[in-house]
């Protein structure tokens, strides 16, 4: 998905869309029930929201997230308890049970299934949207299934880096790869290799220095980045 | 549907308004099945917006007719390709992977190196071909075609013009092409349609020789030289 957000330059929506995650754990947090659960759905809801106001107002979906994750980081910082405020900020991996992870694993394939199979339209409507739905392609619908797609990978991320670092998953192993990518065969499976390297060295860096993981992931695929930029920079 | 087997598209009082502003008004013609119409006017004179409405991709009133079991390819004129890594094997397989090199064949890019090229990194007249590649790779019996050598050096806009000409004898291709080309409207096409926001002229594509005619299409009459093409 940071594939396609990195292309649509729309990188920091995803940054700014899991903040609006945070009203979600919050309520999750208070009525013990699953805060994923609290996050999906006010990212479900929001994505929805974002695209109905994006058709009607033709404004970017940029301005309009831009809008609505000051209002629910305001909202989750009244409602999110002050011990638990960190671990939604920050992320938390020791309170991530087994279900979670096999909810994860499970939405996960699903979410990269549903991508690959939407992944060339989205590519074909950033080409020329009227190309797109001159040969077929129902843009309006696609885009909401995305936008979907991103609440949902967010919505995952969110448990281990927590709101604020959720982003870095989405914007730099995509930027990384687009760095060293001259197709998209190349970009996307680089982007999702990234990513994964980022995520599981920051989680083993973690367990052995004893520190939150977020900001280890964050280091780990900076790293990633930096080397990207001096390859490209090499080859100039 | 179509009257007659000669026509392929009838247009009768097609308007567009968009905001409450007219984009275009009352825009009627025919167009014979196997021609190709030319589609000229001054900047802001609702020529994209007629390809737009002939292919149903904005809202319209009036009749928009195509003949049954049409096929339609399109080249737009504004696309992005800059910041997309895509190669010209992964573009044109989007639509279909099987008739690749028929499709690069068609349209004179026969180099194998340019498959795995970026589409960012191609030249003008190598994008718009290209994207011509893309329309006709599902055989299409129609195609719309705007402004086909936009971003193309001057040099080399005439052989992708013959290419097309070469396409729509050998495919049996009718050809709408929006151009500012008075040259191009008179060697290439058979029939013109002059806009601005309404319908100026609709007849034959050698009337645009008609001093008369080129000071109602642009308020005053443009020189048709005679040029040498070197193909």
């Amino acid at each position: 998905m940071g594939s396609i957000m990195v292309l649509e330059k729309m990188a920091l929506v995803g940054d700014a869309l899991s903040h609006v995650a945070l009203p979600g754990l919050g309520l999750g947090i208070l009525f013990n029930f699953n805060p994923f659960l609290g996050a999906f759905a006010f990212l479900f809801a929001s994505a929805v929201i974002i695209w109905h106001l994006g058709r009607v107002t033709k404004l970017s979906f940029e301005t309009v997230v831009g809008a609505l994750f000051t209002l629910a980081l305001a909202i989750g910082i009244l409602i999110v308890p002050k011990p638990e405020l960190l671990e939604a900020l920050f992320g938390d991996i020791t309170k991530v049970a087994l279900l979670d992870t096999v909810i994860a694993v499970v939405v996960s394939f699903a979410a990269i299934l549903l991508t690959k199979a939407i992944y060339k339209k989205i590519v074909v409507g950033m080409i020329s949207e009227d190309l797109a739905v001159s040969t077929g392609i129902n843009v309006g619908r696609i885009n909401l299934l995305y936008l979907l797609l991103v609440s949902v990978v967010v919505a995952i991320g969110i448990r281990i880096t927590g709101t604020l670092l959720v982003g870095f998953l989405v914007i730099v192993p995509a930027a990384a790869a687009r760095n060293v990518s001259s197709d998209l065969l190349r970009y996307s499976t680089l982007s999702a290799m990234f990513g994964a390297i980022s995520s599981a060295s920051g989680v083993l860096f973690s367990s052995y220095l004893t520190l939150p993981p977020g900001p280890l992931v964050v280091f780990s695929g900076i790293t990633i980045f930096f080397a990207t930029v001096l390859i490209k920079w090499k080859r100039k | 549907m179509a009257d007659g087997n000669d026509h392929i598209l009838k247009v009768s009082n097609l308007s567009v308004k968009l905001q409450n502003q007219t984009i275009l008004d009352n825009v009627s013609f025919k167009l014979e099945k196997g021609t190709t119409l030319a589609v000229l006017g001054p900047n802001g004179a609702g020529k994209t917006m007629l390809f737009k409405a002939l292919l149903n991709l904005v809202p319209h009133s009036g009749e928009v007719a195509w003949q049954e079991k049409v096929k339609i390819g399109y080249v737009p004129q504004d696309i992005a390709v800059k910041d997309i890594p895509i190669s010209v094997k992964e573009f044109l397989s989007f639509r279909n992977g099987s008739n690749v090199g028929s499709s690069l064949s068609s349209v004179r890019l026969e180099d194998k190196s340019l498959l795995g090229k970026s589409l960012g990194f191609l030249s003008g007249g190598e994008l718009r071909r290209v994207l011509i590649a893309w329309a006709i790779i599902d055989k299409p019996n129609v195609l719309l075609l705007d402004e086909p050598t936009s971003g193309v050096d001057v040099g080399s806009e005439e052989p992708i013009y013959v290419m097309l000409n070469e396409l729509k004898k050998t495919n049996k291709i009718t050809m709408l092409l929006i151009t500012h080309d008075i040259h191009i409207v008179k060697e290439y096409s058979d029939y013109l349609l002059a806009l601005n926001k309404c319908m100026t002229f609709f007849g034959e594509s050698t009337e645009i020789k008609n001093p008369s005619l080129q000071k109602r299409i642009y308020g005053e009459t443009v020189c048709v030289g005679m040029q040498e093409q070197v193909i």
